[in-house]
């Protein structure tokens, strides 16, 4: 089996970084590192194939000239699969920074069912976009109030504004997601 | 008949899909769900019965014939196993609606549990009838998706928090899992389960030493084996009691079930003979220890369940066919009486308002029934005659005596040491929970309670919640399915032992996934980089 250095030399570095990403404590780092690793493992896999060659079956190529087919496509479902577990990672991370907003509260958060009814349950998920809404642009405004200017009170203000908002928001979305519990 | 193979994996896919387009009609996803899973558990009997009469069944999907195709192989281990999990998969899906209709959420406007539930149903089915390493990583990854979303269903706050370690450790474990499959096929050309059997032992031996030792590791994070087995007792208990018990007992022997299958066929001279011995006595030691430490039932039996991985690491250890034979035995008794424990517990919950034992006492009056059905499964789980986890205890005992070596005695004797102290941390429990009198439940100081840890994530609250006649009927139909262990042990014991000769020559199965033999493959050159490098 011959395989190009430079790929190796690719895969290696990717492998390194991933690991040392990932040992990290923040959650965004631990998702940069599994894409990394991921993708890694996908180069590994592309090395597996072994030299490069025609393509097969479309050209009619025969035997020797052939690349390898089957890496190939076990790297594409290892792509897809990486691709939704990565969708799945980012709401989760999403979900732990909404909840970190609201500090101690978001510990005592239950899963209990206080949806009574479906017209209740669509206006919790309503309100809880709202919410999003007014959360991001508090962000906004407090980013653009420490560009701005250097007042630490408005600072303070957004950070508050932000804060409320997005305890509002998980009140709501417990109710919401309470509703769509099983 | 093999027409059952792949309709086992794409039923409940298909359930999945019409349980999620019901999304907004509880009842009919109810019925769509438990109408899969029963056609499931019929399918897999009726393999299992023909499987066992003719032999192994190979499906070559969409006709393209193995090595180059996907290859699905139900020999008898598969049919067990498939029979076993579809069976508690169905029981705890009832429990479950039982679970829905008592908390009254038929109202619910979006209802993702079914559809999950029944993606995770066909990710194990797919693992256990894959013939090719590639499909059991895709099986792995499907069973994996869903339980990422069953664990942290609802998003509380501390789901979130120990789902987002679980899911890191379990991603972990896939990529480690998928480079020892890149690497495989680097090495032997192929992932065809039957081919890598065939071309693994004319590897050098340094390098199936680390491919081997690559899949252990990768299917060792899955199993729970000791020092792999942290995240276990964590992120298990948090979730919905129905979860936890499908956890409980399935998750993990999907890492045993691929440890055996890997280890009989590429492996079949045991040179991982001794290391799997040594984690095995540690992770029943360490596991066990771990739970006598735990005031709460659920933590307390997630570690019996790390604990008792050890035994069926320690039988396919042994490797000889009888212990293989027990290995089998013991997994499909594990897997029934953790999954009815954890569902004892979830009654234990609703009864009690908690299952911490500092806070729980007078159940046996609360309610007699659920104290029979956890008392029963207790003293299974534990080990005792004439019980059906007795019964597979001193199978792998006996047949790690007819081996004879000093090693195996010292197993033996971890392994009994485990099963009287597992027996010791559930009478606690049975003491403490059910025999304790509700009055002296405030300021109770007793030696037996002292060391005990709260679970951290324990609020301290008491809610007690009512109890549907379909939760109770559930387990006890469950906890007559593991006395029916018990006495149909003989010819079950039987089975398994078929099913052991099957596996533990590989030749077995690659005949019936090569039944013309594999010489013309080897000439063919796509796809074998093996003898594109030797050329």
């Amino acid at each position: 089996m011959s395989a190009s250095l430079t790929l190796v030399i690719v895969m290696a570095v990717m492998y390194a970084a991933g690991v040392y990403v990932m040992l990290e404590r923040s959650l965004t780092r631990v998702l940069i590192g599994f894409l990394l690793v991921g993708n890694a493992t996908n180069l590994l896999i592309f090395i597996m194939s072994g030299r490069p060659g025609v393509s097969p079956i479309v050209t009619g190529a025969s035997g020797q000239d052939m690349v390898d087919p089957v890496p190939q496509v076990l790297m594409l479902t290892a792509i897809v699969i990486n691709f939704g577990i990565t969708a799945l990672l980012l709401a989760l991370i999403y979900r732990s920074w909404w909840l970190a907003q609201l500090g101690d509260e978001g510990d005592t958060l239950t899963d209990e069912n206080t949806t009574e009814s479906a017209e209740e349950a669509d206006d919790a998920f309503r309100s809880s976009s709202d919410d999003d809404d007014a959360i991001a642009e508090s962000i906004d405004e407090f980013e653009r109030g420490d560009g701005a200017t250097s007042d630490e009170d408005t600072a303070a203000t957004a950070r508050a504004a932000s804060r409320d908002a997005a305890s509002r928001a998980a009140a709501s979305a417990r109710a919401a997601e309470g509703g769509s519990q099983k | 008949m093999t027409a059952l193979v792949p309709l086992i994996v794409c039923l409940p896919l298909l359930g999945a899909a019409l349980a999620l387009m019901f999304g907004q009609r509880r009842r009919l996803q109810v019925i769509v769900s438990v109408l899969s899973l029963a056609a499931a558990t019929v399918m897999s009997a009726v393999l299992l019965v023909f499987v066992d009469r003719l032999g192994p069944a190979v499906v070559q999907v969409g006709g393209w014939d193995a090595p180059w195709g996907i290859v699905l192989v139900v020999d008898r281990l598969s049919a067990i196993m498939l029979l076993i999990s579809a069976l508690m998969l169905l029981g705890v899906l009832l429990f479950a609606v039982g679970q829905g209709i008592v908390d009254g959420d038929s109202e619910a406007p979006v209802s993702i549990f079914h559809p999950t539930y029944l993606v995770l149903a066909a990710g194990l089915f797919n693992a256990f009838v894959a013939g090719d390493l590639f499909t059991m990583y895709v099986g792995f990854e499907m069973l994996l998706s869903a339980s990422y979303v069953l664990l942290t269903l609802g998003g509380t706050g501390a789901r979130i928090r120990v789902g987002i370690t679980y899911i890191v450790v379990s991603l972990v474990s896939s990529l480690l899992f998928l480079s020892a499959i890149a690497l495989i096929y680097g090495a032997t050309g192929t992932v065809t389960l039957a081919l890598i059997a065939e071309r693994m032992p004319d590897l050098p031996a340094d390098i199936q030493l680390i491919l081997g030792l690559l899949l252990l590791i990768a299917f060792g994070v899955k199993a729970a084996v000791f020092p792999m087995s942290f995240w276990l007792p964590d992120s298990y208990p948090t979730a919905p009691a129905p979860v936890t018990a499908v956890f409980a007992g399935l998750l993990t022997k999907v890492g045993v079930y691929a440890i055996l299958r890997t280890q009989t066929l590429f492996f079949p001279d045991h040179q991982f003979s001794i290391p799997l011995m040594i984690v095995a006595a540690l992770t029943m030691l360490v596991g066990i220890l771990g739970a006598l430490a735990q005031a709460d039932i659920k933590r307390l039996l997630s570690f019996t369940l790390i604990s008792h991985i050890g035994y069926m690491l320690f039988g396919i250890a042994i490797g000889t066919p009888l212990a293989i034979a027990a290995t089998i035995f013991y997994v499909v008794h594990h897997i029934t009486i953790q999954t009815t424990l954890f569902l004892a517990t979830g009654l234990i919950d609703r009864v009690g308002g908690t299952t911490s034992l500092s806070r729980l006492g007078g159940l046996l009056k609360a309610s007699p029934l659920v104290a029979i059905l956890f008392f029963l499964g207790a003293l299974n789980l534990g080990g005792i005659p004439p019980f059906s986890g007795f019964l597979g205890k001193i199978a792998l005992f006996q047949a790690g005596t007819i081996v004879g070596e000093p090693i195996m005695y010292v197993l033996i004797a971890v392994g009994a040491l485990t099963s009287l102290l597992t027996l010791y941390a559930l009478a606690r429990a049975w003491n403490l929970a059910f025999w304790r009198p509700q009055k002296q439940v405030e300021n109770y100081t007793s030696p037996l309670s002292d060391s005990l840890l709260e679970d951290p994530q324990d609020a301290g609250l008491v809610t007690t919640k009512t109890v549907s006649p379909l939760m109770v009927g559930t387990t006890a139909s469950m906890l007559v399915f593991t006395l029916g262990l018990t006495i149909f042990a003989g010819p079950i014991f039987d089975l398994t032992h078929r099913a052991a000769d099957n596996i533990s020559s590989p030749s077995t199965y690659i005949d019936a996934v090569f039944p013309k033999g594999t010489g013309s493959i080897a000439d063919s050159n796509v796809g074998t980089n093996f003898e594109r490098g030797a050329r």
